[in-house]
């Protein structure tokens, strides 16, 4: 509303000051106060008066009034015109300027019952997105409530999964606990029962018995018959049973038992003894291998030394207190010294390795420039006792030599030599001659293989064509063709009529084939060739009619 | 290795005696005596009804043979044999017999347990033990025979006497904190004895030779407890072999547990060596020796089967008895320790070995199945190296 005010004062060029105060006095939020304003603007504007006269003067009516005019014809009052009473007069027409004012009334009028409206529309709307705003303020509330509640419900579910989990897996650990127990339980009960059935037989063999012999009237004695008594093992003669002899066994059962334990305490006294020996061994030798790395170690030398020393104190006092076994304070000593130095130990060789790495990472870095120098000064030393010992090696040669030599003259000494090589060279030659030897055994054995392997085929092709002319025969057999099979078995190849052993005949001959081979493979120095003569002869017996002449007749 | 000939006996009743020197057989009711080395008889003795138990005397001099249901014993004299001695139980009836370690007492348990008899040969004189328990091993001798553990039962409650075997003067009787007795057995120095609870529990209790209770050891509750026990001959082990498979050993300083040995179907120990005989029967040589290797596996008599060596991991051929049963046949039954103690045999779950024993030199070892027997030599050589 006030700035309604505000931005028409600003068109108008009207003076400013005047315009401000104008606005300056209408700046007001609610339409009573605005009416209140109005009043109070018009009551100021008759305070005011003073400034709105300065408007119009008696010098410059008729610039007013055309001005006036002007200003009417542009909001659109055209209609009646402001006109000066007279030309260049100081006058007014009366009637259009009262028109024009009654119109201005009215269009004032008008624009205040819009502007009223115009609140009071203003005024709902302001209230209604007040309203909105608000809900909307709550309805955001409800929305956080409701996000957090259901994060919070997600929470409470997760942890009652989890709780479900832990219950279940419970319930599984109690399950098998169950059937353990229940599987020992059934255990311990079958043998309580076969514990108790067999209690019962006994009582019940118990009771059969005693009921026999209160019925049995003759009453068996439980005697010993003996021919004659015998001594005792020992030899010694029984004693009396007395006091005495019931103290002394006491005293036997009591010495028995604490040589026993005296025994046992010797053979733990030993052990302890060796065992604090080796722990003192130790300790020297940890001492031993801190102590010279003093000078290596920068900060720990003070720690070293004092250690050292506290160390050579406590070897001392121990070594002293060693005699004293039953120490515990020696004992305590003892362990503690050997802890400590071992704790020392483990710390050097700690650094040790970290000096190490750091090296290892040095050499890397640096190619090898300082070890480089260790490798050559040993490459050297190893280089001299090369050489030492090559020289050494060749002096011996040399004396060896010498003493071989000088112990006979030339030509003994040539002789001797001849000797030597004369029974290498009978050796050798004799070797040679069971190479040579052997070799030709191997030829033979070869070549007998090798013929073995022909004649095997050759037979087994032979052999094969038996087969099918057998079969031929049978199939022959078969039909009505008797007459002629038996004219056709004069054939060489067809003798194997033999119809109910034709297996043991091929056993037979492979049987003869195999024992040929076997021949074949000593190395006789004759042919094999009549060895293996006779087995295809037999074969060929076989396959002919002249021996087997009886098997035609089965024919 | 040859066999002899085949000799009959009844009972399997044959028996060395303990000088080496003889061999004891039984045939129905005749006793017969054999010399070690030729087989040749020796002896022949009657006796007067078919004979349950023979058992030498430590002196090799005698042997005693009884006759359960005629509730008889007779001994006889291997350097006198006209000499005779018969022992008439009487109407109480004989339920087992046996020496006394001087070889000169015999020991009768009548029938129902009820009492032992005492006989001694030396004066005809008759001792009575009243309330003997009847248990897997109620009465056990010391090594050098001159204590006597025995154990007895009373108004519900275990108890142990220790007897002095010169005399047999009662030394000392305690209470012991079982349940249910079931064996007790002396520490090879004579020293402790060592008192093992019924299966029901798993307790082993430690007694000085004075009656003190030294230790008590009980692995776990509920389950099937002990099964076997045996000692180290040094004396400084008890090796404990219980159902659930496992074979626990206590050391004799502490009566701690100091090792614990399973029998897994499974093996797959790197250092463990299997050996399997084939051809025959897929029987496994069954002992776990996990302490040490065996480096060889030798000397077979059957021929017609070899063992080879399987590569790990091996499973083992299990059959799962009824654990329904009584006495199921699970867990560790038989141990065995070497003369050296070194090496522990054990025989766990139901296979068909029906005793371990060690050579006295230690170093082999030999099992009798019911149909087989397997020698098994153990080659000590490497261990030096």
């Amino acid at each position: 509303m006030g700035e309604w005010w505000t931005a028409v004062p600003t068109e108008t060029s009207m003076g400013s000051y005047e315009i401000s105060s104008i606005s300056h006095v209408t700046m007001s939020p609610s339409r009573q106060n605005n009416l209140m304003s109005m009043y109070s603007s018009a009551g100021l504007s008759k305070s005011s008066y003073s400034v709105i006269s300065a408007f119009c003067t008696e010098d410059n009516i008729p610039q007013c009034i055309s001005y006036i005019s002007q200003e009417l014809a542009s909001l659109g009052l055209s209609s009646t015109c402001i006109k000066a009473s007279s030309p260049g007069g100081a006058g007014l027409d009366t009637v259009p300027a009262l028109n024009a004012m009654y119109e201005l009334l009215q269009i004032h009028r008008r624009n205040m019952c819009t502007l009223e409206e115009l609140e009071k529309e203003q005024l709902k709307k302001s209230n209604t997105l007040e309203q909105m705003q608000m809900s909307n303020s709550r309805l955001k509330d409800q929305l956080e409530l409701s996000i957090r509640e259901k994060s919070g419900l997600h929470e409470t579910e997760r942890q009652l999964h989890l709780k479900i989990k832990t219950l279940q897996s419970c319930l599984k650990t109690e399950k098998d606990e169950v059937q353990k127990l229940q599987s020992i339980i059934a255990s311990r009960a079958s043998q309580y029962s076969h514990d108790a059935k067999r209690k019962e037989r006994e009582a019940a063999k118990l009771k059969e018995r005693l009921s026999q012999l209160l019925v049995e009237r003759r009453d068996k004695k439980l005697a010993i018959d003996v021919l004659n008594s015998l001594g005792r093992s020992d030899g010694k003669r029984s004693h009396w049973k007395t006091t005495k002899v019931t103290a002394s066994h006491e005293d036997e059962m009591y010495k028995s038992l604490l040589s026993d334990y005296e025994e046992r305490q010797r053979a733990l006294m030993l052990e302890n003894t060796e065992l604090k020996k080796v722990l003192q061994q130790m300790k020297k030798e940890m001492i031993h291998i801190l102590s010279p790395c003093q000078p290596s170690t920068r900060g720990a030398t003070a720690e070293d030394s004092q250690a050292d020393s506290d160390g050579e104190e406590k070897a001392g006092d121990s070594s002293r207190e060693m005699l004293d076994q039953s120490c515990e304070h020696a004992r305590e000593q003892l362990t503690n010294s050997i802890r400590q130095q071992w704790r020392k130990l483990r710390s050097h060789v700690e650094k040790l390795d970290n000096q190490a790495s750091q090296v290892q990472n040095e050499m890397e870095s640096n190619n090898e420039v300082i070890p480089k120098e260790i490798h050559e000064d040993e490459m050297e030393k190893m280089r001299c006792e090369v050489q030492q010992c090559k020289e050494f090696i060749h002096t011996q040669q040399l004396l060896l030599q010498q003493q071989l030599n000088t112990s006979f003259d030339d030509e003994t000494a040539a002789l001797l030599n001849d000797c030597y090589t004369l029974e290498e060279k009978e050796r050798l030659k004799e070797e040679w001659k069971l190479f040579e030897e052997q070799k030709r055994n191997f030829e033979r054995e070869r070549k007998n293989f090798t013929e073995a392997a022909i004649r095997l085929g050759r037979e087994k092709k032979a052999f094969e064509e038996d087969c099918a002319s057998w079969l031929k025969n049978q199939f022959l057999n078969m039909t009505p063709f008797t007459d002629r099979r038996s004219c056709s078995s004069s054939d060489g190849q067809s003798a194997l009529s033999i119809r109910s052993e034709p297996e043991m005949r091929m056993s037979s001959t492979k049987a003869q084939l195999a024992k040929s081979l076997t021949y074949a493979t000593v190395s006789t120095p004759k042919p094999t060739q009549s060895a293996s003569v006779p087995s295809t002869a037999e074969l060929y017996r076989t396959l002919r009619l002249m021996p087997d002449s009886r098997y035609y007749l089965v024919t | 290795m040859n066999f002899s000939e085949l000799f009959k006996q009844s009972n399997q009743l044959c028996k060395v005696s303990p000088d080496g020197k003889y061999l004891a057989t039984c045939v129905q009711y005749r006793l017969v005596i054999r010399d070690v080395s030729t087989l040749q008889i020796l002896q022949l003795y009657t006796c007067l009804d078919q004979i349950t138990h023979m058992e030498w005397a430590s002196d090799s001099l005698f042997i005693l043979c009884a006759m359960y249901k005629r509730g008889l014993v007779q001994v006889w004299s291997l350097e006198q044999p006209d000499w005779h001695c018969k022992i008439d139980e009487g109407s109480i009836g004989l339920v087992s017999s046996r020496w006394s370690p001087d070889g000169r007492h015999i020991l009768n348990t009548t029938e129902f347990h009820l009492r032992i008899t005492v006989w001694s040969l030396c004066t005809k004189a008759v001792s009575y033990i009243k309330y003997p328990k009847a248990c897997q091993k109620g009465t056990d001798f010391s090594r050098d025979g001159c204590y006597m553990a025995l154990a007895e039962r009373r108004d519900c409650k275990d108890y142990v006497s220790v007897f002095v075997c010169d005399d047999w003067h009662l030394l000392r009787h305690f209470e012991t904190e079982t349940q249910d007795l079931a064996g007790l057995e002396w520490s090879p120095n004579g020293c402790v004895l060592a008192v093992w609870d019924s299966c029901l529990e798993y307790k082993v209790l430690l007694y000085s030779l004075d009656g003190r209770l030294l230790s008590t050891y009980s692995a776990y509750e509920w389950s099937l407890g002990v099964k076997s026990v045996t000692w180290s001959p040094s004396s400084q082990f008890l090796a404990i072999g219980s159902y659930d498979e496992k074979v626990r050993i206590l050391n004799h300083i502490t009566w701690k547990k100091i090792a614990q040995f399973d029998h897994p179907a499974t093996i797959n120990n790197a250092k463990a060596v299997v050996y399997k005989e084939v051809e025959r029967r897929t029987a496994v040589g069954s002992d776990d020796l996990s302490l040490h290797n065996i480096t060889i596996g030798t000397t077979l008599f059957n021929t017609q089967s070899k063992y080879e060596i399987c590569p790990l991991p091996v499973q083992i051929p299990v059959v799962k008895p009824d654990p329904d049963r009584a006495n199921p046949k699970i867990g560790v039954s038989t141990l065995a320790f070497s003369s050296d103690s070194r090496y522990l045999a054990t025989k766990n779950g139901g296979f068909q070995v029906q005793s371990l024993s060690w050579h006295g030199s230690g170093d082999s070892l030999i099992l009798l199945g019911k149909e087989q027997l397997c020698l098994c030599f153990m080659d000590t050589d490497q261990e030096d190296k």
